[in-house]
């Protein structure tokens, strides 16, 4: 059913020792549907996605992920999880295996592929990411934009249904932007249901089809690219929007 | 040539140059060679203690190690409980306690089915108290790792203990090599505490050899040049584990 949200959020809430990082956020993620979320720093926007595959046990409300309730304790997660790539603003690469070897292990571990299938497939997506030529590289080998790409060739790997993307770029030197950049908007042209945490404005406008606006936990606007640039309804969007657009 | 006269490791020097001169005299006296000859079965034993206390205690210090960071209260409580006991009670006390209270009342408690002979008890006594030791170098090495290895694992639906084996521990390993070594080294040296009931190690063959010919001189000084030679061997493969890790980076 193209009407069922891949994933469903309903009044979430995270607290942690003395500050409330997600203040009842709701949202609805479509199949093939690419939200990008915005916000400033410190307004919950990573904390609501670590929520969504579990990093972060939510306090109160429900996610509902390809059907899976995972807000329900008795939900098998790893289960979830193998179903939502994640991508960190730091990579976190295992850096005593080599890249391919980073793109097979949880493939052999979790989806229980043989070695043969589960390189096959790691060397397919590498060279998607366009870097099969640093399979045998160790992470500290690569360049921080190399590193990224490896980073996605893993999660996708996993030939999970959602990818979710926390500040992907954030750490890389400018020049190396572009090719992080590159790939994603080629996945989102496959039609990856993605969930991208990020302020690369440009890619905002090449693939969002949807932009959240957060802060302070909530959601202040949900808009399509082109409302947000030529009429905010906010006055805090336009605020923060004015801050990092120049 | 310049060479570079600050950056020689002067030690080293000087324990290769003793070591010529005392490995010299020592091999070509008769009165020393009867000592080495006496005490070499000895030697045999403590190795052989220290080889299997030291396997004993890698195991328990993974377990214990793995408890101190688990997020589980109860494998949590008893892992620093191990930890806390152990760590406040000398290892001579430890070795007697294992040797003549728990090794008898296991014995009484299987009615005499389970009955380990001194030697095996005093091995259990070193393992589990170096166990103690080995936990906090484990939960050191396991805390050392960026808890994003943790959730770029479980990201990918890997379970906490495939996380564990497959991430964690091998990066954490490499970190604990070196510690590991230096207590490995401890432990060799407090295999020495055994000579006290009356196993025969290198310390005890020692003794008893100074017993029968009364030689105090010939016999400490062969029961130390021993020591340090094992000792010297386990820093020297510390260092080169060192090096080699700081390539691989």
């Amino acid at each position: 059913m193209p009407n069922e949200p891949m994933i469903q959020i309903r009044d979430l809430h995270k607290r942690f020792d003395h500050i409330h990082a997600v203040r009842g956020v709701s949202l609805d993620v479509y199949p093939a549907e690419v939200v990008v979320i915005i916000g400033p720093s410190g307004s919950g926007k990573s904390t609501l996605l670590r929520c969504i595959n579990r990093l972060e046990t939510p306090d109160s409300g429900t996610v509902i992920v390809d059907g899976f309730p995972v807000t329900d304790p008795r939900t098998d997660i790893n289960k979830v999880r193998a179903e939502v790539g994640m991508v960190f603003q730091l990579f976190n690469l295992f850096p005593h295996l080599t890249a391919l070897e980073n793109v097979v292990l949880a493939q052999r571990v979790v989806r229980k592929r043989s070695k043969e299938e589960a390189e096959a497939m790691a060397m397919e997506q590498l060279t998607k990411v366009g870097i099969p030529e640093k399979a045998h590289a160790y992470p500290g080998q690569l360049s921080g934009g190399q590193q990224q790409r490896v980073a996605i060739a893993r999660a996708l790997a996993m030939q999970p249904k959602i990818m979710m993307f926390d500040e992907p770029t954030s750490a890389l030197d400018p020049e190396m932007i572009k090719e992080v950049l590159d790939v994603m908007l080629e996945l989102a042209s496959e039609g990856m249901t993605m969930l991208v945490v990020s302020h690369e404005m440009g890619f905002v406008k090449a693939a969002a089809k949807r932009l959240v606006f957060i802060d302070e936990g909530q959601i202040i606007e949900e808009t399509t690219p082109e409302q947000l640039f030529t009429n905010p309804q906010h006055e805090r969007t336009r605020l923060f929007l004015s801050k990092i657009l120049y | 040539m310049l060479i570079p006269w600050g950056r020689v490791p002067w030690w080293a020097v000087i324990i290769a140059v003793l070591g010529i001169f005392v490995g010299y005299s020592v091999l070509n006296s008769e009165a020393y060679l009867k000592v080495i000859r006496f005490v070499m079965e000895g030697v045999k034993l403590t190795l052989q203690t220290t080889v299997l206390a030291f396997a004993l205690a890698l195991v328990l210090g993974l377990m214990g190690g793995l408890g101190r960071v688990s997020k589980n209260p109860i494998l949590y409580a008893i892992a620093t409980l191990y930890v806390e006991v152990i760590r406040g009670l000398p290892m001579l006390v430890i070795i007697l306690y294992v040797g003549f209270v728990i090794g008898p009342w296991v014995r009484d408690a299987t009615g005499g089915a389970f009955d380990p002979p001194l030697l095996q008890r005093a091995i259990m006594g070193l393992g589990f108290g170096y166990g103690a030791y080995l936990t906090e170098v484990y939960r050191a090495g396991i805390q050392s790792i960026h808890r994003g290895q943790m959730e770029a694992a479980r990201s990918l639906g890997m379970t906490y203990f495939q996380s564990m084996r497959y991430i964690i521990l091998p990066q954490a390993f490499r970190v604990i090599l070196p510690p590991l070594v230096n207590d490995l080294s401890a432990l060799l040296k407090d295999s020495s505490l055994i000579a006290v009931i009356a196993l025969p190690d290198l310390l005890q063959m020692g003794r008893l050899y100074i017993s029968r010919t009364f030689r105090a001189f010939e016999g400490y000084n062969t029961v130390a040049l021993l020591y340090l030679i094992m000792t010297l061997a386990l820093s020297s493969l510390s260092r080169v584990l060192e090096r080699r890790m700081k390539i691989a980076e």
